[in-house]
């Protein structure tokens, strides 16, 4: 067997037109398209169109005209109303009276958001730690692997909640900057740090193959500073494995952020997240189970789309390449 | 082998030491975590409270602060919360037996089911049960999983529990196996499900991948050629190799289950495991069990790390001559 270069075979258009070809990857990709859609414009479309309810609003009085009777939303022994095909509490109401569906759109949001920004935060500082310490070496080196032995050391979760913790009672003051505690920024920071080893530690691999390539050698010869071959030569190199690293970070992120607002040191309480709602339905799950399983199903839902798609991209940039993420 | 050996072990003190003063400084930079207030109850006078910071050493210098908690962590061994004032070790012995028993049972579910289909399915590469396996695999490493204990468990203890085939299961607790071993297994079985759903697919696809690698390989071809039977072929030479991957990702796996994964499980199923004691002390922000349970947690993970390692190279001689 012929050994697999260490880069990308062919480059990105290659990829895309491999990528054309997968149907697994085209249906994860539309169906992820769909779920950002209607959780970004669609969210405060449907509430003006079809219900003028918000996320927050309660609803604990009101009624609802069904086949001609009229229906609580909650009856007077606090079950709300289930999911039904109508325009108002399609997914059902809590037993706040507050419409599952338009919390489920509006707390995907916050999910996104979370999964997306924490997933960018902790690629790129993986990127910088990677290529800094396999290209500087020495003692820079072994730094930067000492201190992602110990994240990596550290039970995920647990760090998570020490971080979240700490941060969460009075938020952070680093200086000038004062992040509010209940600020979105510090599930996102946490969520980033915590799997900052997972990334750097392959690109760190992958920059130390690299270093002792002719084109390197040929940058150093030519004259260019450490600086210029980090960012002209070594990053477009480990872009494509960033890139998949990106798509299943987010996958992973999402699920991170429902386990610590699980845990009560997530999201913060009064903003919905698909971890929250399915925190605070857990506890009428016998009289209300739709409050636990719809929100959980539109976490699958959306994670597995970006599995798939995660997959399908390492397989049309670098067949060859093994990346997990542990979760 | 045995420089090696020391040298590991050597970092595995170094990296836990570097944890608890982690988690020392976090702790001791959160403003609101005063624990003297929280010791002094409803209603201190600013007389108990500073007799409080007295007698529990809070007035000391952060380091003395940190030896002592370390002191009475390892060498007196008689640590105790801040929040009921209860002993910490106890509390973890006793809930370790839970922990374990879950882990384990999952681990076992999880590797005899996933090598099992990812071999069958490697065999059978691009038939039906290798496609399902693909999407299986990839839906299991999706689930949230405390929403998958979740669910399955309002499921089936309480939605379906008429239902003759679910009845035996019930709704949580722990019974110990010394107590009643049939008790033990039927309270665990939700649990240890939960576990291995999430992670039987992933190991699959791994097992089915590193066999698709391994079977074309030279020796394989020799012993083929050698006129073994396909099935001696199969479990002697191919499978001891394709299995050396699963085994570093199990050392990975089972460490973070039990240093960490069980703080999602335990609650659901009121397993009140380590994994229950540190969800609860997290919701009351106790520092000295939150110190115990960090370095427990990540005592395991690189426990499991170290001993992956090893038995890599114990496994594959390839590794020994680099």
């Amino acid at each position: 067997m012929i050994d697999a270069p260490p880069v990308a075979a062919g480059g990105f258009r290659t990829a895309l037109r491999r990528l054309r070809r997968n149907p697994a990857a085209i249906v994860s990709a539309i169906v992820l398209l769909m779920i950002v859609f209607a959780c970004f414009p669609g969210a405060p479309l449907w509430v003006s169109h079809a219900c003028n309810h918000g996320p927050s609003d309660q609803n604990i009085q009101g009624t609802i005209t069904e086949n001609g009777h009229k229906v609580p939303v909650v009856r007077n022994d606090g079950t709300p109303i289930g999911p039904g095909l109508r325009a108002c509490y399609l997914l059902g109401a809590d037993s706040n009276g507050r419409d599952l569906f338009v919390r489920i759109l509006y707390g995907g949001r916050i999910s996104l958001e979370v999964g997306f920004i924490s997933a960018i935060v902790c690629v790129t500082v993986a990127l910088v730690l990677g290529i800094l310490s396999a290209y500087a070496g020495g003692v820079t080196d072994s730094a930067i692997s000492r201190l992602l032995d110990l994240i990596w050391s550290f039970p995920v979760y647990l760090l998570a909640v020490a971080l979240a913790t700490a941060f969460a009672v009075h938020g952070i003051a680093v200086g000038p900057i004062h992040v509010a505690s209940t600020s979105l920024a510090i599930p996102i920071v946490v969520i980033a740090i915590v799997y900052v080893p997972y990334v750097a530690r392959p690109i760190r691999g992958q920059v130390l193959s690299l270093r002792r390539m002719e084109f390197i050698e040929a940058a150093v010869a030519s004259g260019a500073g450490p600086v210029k071959i980090m960012l002209a030569e070594l990053l477009p190199n480990v872009a494509s494995m960033a890139l998949v690293f990106l798509t299943l970070i987010v996958a992973t992120n999402i699920l991170t952020e429902a386990a610590l607002s699980f845990l009560g040191v997530g999201v913060p309480l009064l903003t919905p997240s698909w971890g929250n709602i399915i925190e605070q339905g857990y506890q009428t799950i016998v009289t209300a189970p739709w409050l636990t399983i719809a929100p959980g199903l539109a976490i699958m839902i959306t994670v597995v789309s970006l599995n798939v798609l995660g997959d399908a991209l390492r397989d049309a940039l670098d067949p060859h390449a093994r990346l997990r993420i542990r979760n | 082998m045995v420089r090696l050996l020391l040298g590991r072990l050597a970092g595995l003190v170094a990296v836990l030491v570097a944890i608890s003063v982690m988690v020392f400084v976090i702790f001791n930079v959160i403003p609101g975590g005063d624990p003297a207030l929280r010791l002094a109850g409803r209603h201190p006078t600013q007389q108990n409270i500073r007799q409080i910071r007295h007698d529990w050493g809070f007035d000391q210098p952060l380091y003395t602060q940190y030896f002592d908690m370390m002191n009475h962590l390892f060498i007196e061994r008689d640590l105790i919360s801040y929040q009921d004032q209860t002993p910490v070790l106890p509390a973890i012995r006793r809930g370790i037996p839970r922990t374990l028993s879950l882990a384990i049972g999952a681990a076992l579910i999880w590797m005899i089911f996933g090598i099992t289909i990812g071999v069958l399915s490697g065999l059978y590469q691009g038939r039906w049960l290798d496609r399902v396996l693909t999407v299986v695999a990839l839906a299991g490493v999706s689930i949230p999983i405390f929403w998958l204990g979740a669910v399955l468990l309002y499921l089936l203890t309480y939605k379906y529990h008429s239902w003759p085939v679910f009845s035996w299961i019930p709704p949580g607790g722990y019974v110990p196996f010394t107590q009643d071993p049939a008790g033990w297994a039927t309270h665990l079985f939700l649990p240890w499900i939960t576990l291995a759903v999430v992670s039987i697919g992933f190991y699959a696809r791994v097992v089915r991948n590193s066999l698709l690698d391994t079977r074309h390989q030279d020796y394989v071809r020799t012993a083929k050629a050698k006129g073994l039977s396909p099935s001696r072929v199969l479990v002697r030479h191919t499978l001891r190799t394709c299995l050396i991957p699963v085994v570093t990702l199990f050392g990975l796996d089972f460490g973070a289950v039990v240093g960490g994964t069980v703080i999602l499980i335990e609650p659901i199923f009121g397993l009140e495991g380590v994994g229950q004691y540190a969800q609860e002390s997290v919701a009351h922000l106790d520092l000295p069990p939150l110190m115990a349970l960090t370095l427990y947690g990540a005592f395991f993970v690189v426990f499991f790390n170290m001993l992956a390692d090893l038995t890599y190279l114990w496994l594959d001689p390839r590794s020994r001559t680099t």
